[in-house]
């Protein structure tokens, strides 16, 4: 188990530290200079020069890394070149929109999904199977921002039941700030649950072919005791591994789906900064929803090992 | 998830007769080769000329003359969405072959070599699948500029360890069977090995991962599209025309409805086909997501 335990945290430590080094890297191959532009265009070269200097741009490279990656370490990311405020401000603001937005859209996708593949792989082959699975078929093909834009007028447009976009705030109460975030976490959320709902079905019928489900069957068992404790268990690792996936593929998702309901979270100011040129926001972003990822992967490493008893065992 | 896959010893006729009883692959094909005849017949007849403002017809409703009705400048919905379909297949196509091309040998590679090679390229493989692939394309995008062409690039880098991956684990399976052994005994090298024998072993099963790329490659296109970093107006795009469609969702809604229902039916008909050439080549294969 810990020989396991420390491989994995090894590999999550050198994924990370890699990714620091790509993201630094391609920021240091962009065109343009960000005092320069903090300066705007009448700048004389005296004051640019004083400003790199006192950025520390003029520091060899490898410090830079250093000074960049330490920083991050303390939950430094910098000031913003075009607020002037300190990024990790900015992104505290935004996180509390976009974390439950992800939250909520894969807790959303994981009610749905796992009792859809429980229902289809026990009535397999049969008609409730065919149509969950045609839906699927359907669900996986549908783009989240498309299908954001028809909820919309659906619910917002037509049926007036919640807001087509916006976000009043948590200090609005808790009630309207969730109802804003409904819309778009279930369009993050059902793509994502047919794509779950079918690696669900097949693992669940790889295992139910097993002779531990007949034995267990066999000495009379009803069958979905049988289907909740023996089979789901067991069918587990392939659906936590995707869940995990998942996680990514949706804060990635909130980005687009956050500007189509005019939501403030990190996608807004990705799009904000791209558009200023503000990199070190982009920068900064793209290094926390990365590390986001690893952790999360690393996660999923360590809960195969409660889920597999066998793998805590194995050196 | 243990691969095995076999070429099937039936003959082509065989293959044939299975791919005429699978619904799957049958209903996929008629898909694609509808979606594929149609981005075609673009190049050579649309309704309507796709680059013509026709103010006086702006926003109009489905109707006879305008099947799908038009947008905001006037311009016939279906014929936009026509030439989109050339568009979107050309990005995702040539974003696969990047995939492919850099992916594949990659991973037939690390398997062939084994030991440190494999764990140095598997490593640099996790590395890129920690990046997020739609925020990564975002920030490639963002920095080389928005256009069609950055946009296959940018789709294309992270279709590279998906390939390397699938073609590593299917290439490990295929290696210790003994007609490999004997090529071995014969004196061929690792590489010739790889070439001759190991990659037509695989092919059946990059073909599957491949439609599975090629239609997660429209989304992503569309997507890049839609916050405008993909494909730049007056080329007409579906993720584009869905970006117009939203702020007139309330006078206009057939604006969104038919150019999501192209990515829906397209991406449809992929996933099918490539289910239906999973299911014929080798009953036994899971297709991977």
């Amino acid at each position: 188990m810990t020989a396991y335990l420390l491989k994995r945290l090894v590999i999550a430590v050198v994924t990370l530290v890699l990714a620091s080094m790509v993201v630094f890297a391609v920021l240091e191959i962009i065109p343009g200079d960000p005092a320069r532009l903090m300066l705007g265009l009448n700048a004389s070269a005296d004051q640019i020069e004083l400003l790199r200097n006192q950025m520390g741009l003029n520091a060899p490279v490898m410090l830079r890394y250093l000074h960049w990656a330490g920083g991050l370490l303390s939950l430094d990311f910098g000031r913003s070149y075009t607020y002037s405020v300190p990024v990790i401000d900015l992104v505290r603001e935004r996180l509390v929109v976009s974390l439950p937005l992800a939250l909520m859209a894969l807790a959303l996708s994981t009610v749905i999904a796992i009792p859809v593949g429980l229902f289809s792989a026990s009535r397999r082959g049969r008609a409730g199977d065919t149509i969950a699975m045609g839906a699927a078929q359907l669900g996986v093909a549908v783009p989240n921002f498309w299908f954001a834009l028809m909820l919309i007028y659906l619910f917002a447009v037509w049926l007036r039941l919640v807001p087509g976009g916006g976000f009043p705030g948590w200090s609005a109460g808790v009630w309207p700030a969730l109802k804003s975030l409904l819309l778009p976490a279930v369009a993050l959320a059902l793509p994502q649950a047919a794509i779950l709902a079918r690696v669900t079905r097949s693992a669940l019928i790889e295992v139910l072919n097993e002779d531990y489900i007949r034995t267990a069957r066999a000495k009379g068992l009803p069958y979905r005791l049988v289907l909740w404790r023996h089979a789901l268990r067991n069918a587990m690792i392939p659906v936590v591994t995707i869940l995990g996936l998942q996680f990514a593929f949706l804060l990635a998702g909130t980005i687009i789906i956050e500007n189509v309901f005019y939501l403030p979270g990190l996608g807004r100011l990705v799009f904000q900064a791209i558009n200023q040129r503000d990199l070190i926001v982009v920068e900064s972003v793209v290094m926390l929803l990365v590390a986001a990822v690893i952790v999360v992967n690393f996660v999923v490493d360590l809960s195969y090992a409660v889920v597999d008893p066998r793998l805590r065992g194995r050196q | 998830m243990t691969l095995h896959i076999d070429i099937p010893d039936e003959n082509l006729a065989g293959i044939l007769a299975k791919a005429f009883k699978n619904r799957s692959f049958l209903a996929g094909f008629a898909i694609t080769a509808l979606v594929a005849a149609v981005a075609i017949l673009s190049f050579f007849w649309t309704p309507y000329d796709v680059t013509k403002l026709v103010i006086s017809d702006k926003t109009q409703a489905p109707s006879l003359a305008h099947w799908f009705g038009t947008d905001h400048f006037g311009r016939d919905i279906l014929s936009m969405i026509m030439v989109g379909a050339r568009n979107s297949i050309a990005v995702a196509l040539v974003a696969v072959g990047i995939g492919m091309g850099i992916g594949v040998p990659l991973g037939a590679f690390a398997a062939a070599r084994g030991g440190i090679v494999d764990d140095v390229l598997m490593r640099l493989n996790d590395l890129v699948f920690a990046f997020p692939a739609l925020l990564s394309a975002i920030m490639i995008t963002a920095i080389f500029g928005p256009g069609a062409f950055n946009a296959i690039i940018a789709i294309g880098i992270f279709n590279i360890p998906v390939f390397a991956r699938v073609a590593r684990a299917a290439a490990l399976a295929i290696w210790p069977r003994e007609f490999i052994l004997a090529a071995r005994a014969a004196g061929k090298s690792r590489t010739l090995i790889s070439i001759e024998h190991v990659l037509p072993n695989i092919a059946t099963l990059l073909l599957v991962q491949g439609t599975i790329q090629f239609a997660l490659g429209i989304l992503a296109e569309a997507g890049l599209s839609y916050v405008g970093l993909g494909t730049q107006p007056p080329m007409p795009s579906w993720g584009r025309m869905l970006f117009d469609a939203q702020t007139r969702m309330v006078v206009a809604p057939w604006m969104a409805i038919f150019p999501g229902m192209a990515i829906v039916i397209t991406v449809l008909g992929l996933n099918l086909l490539g289910d239906g050439i999973a299911d014929i080549l080798d009953p036994k294969s899971r297709r991977q997501r």
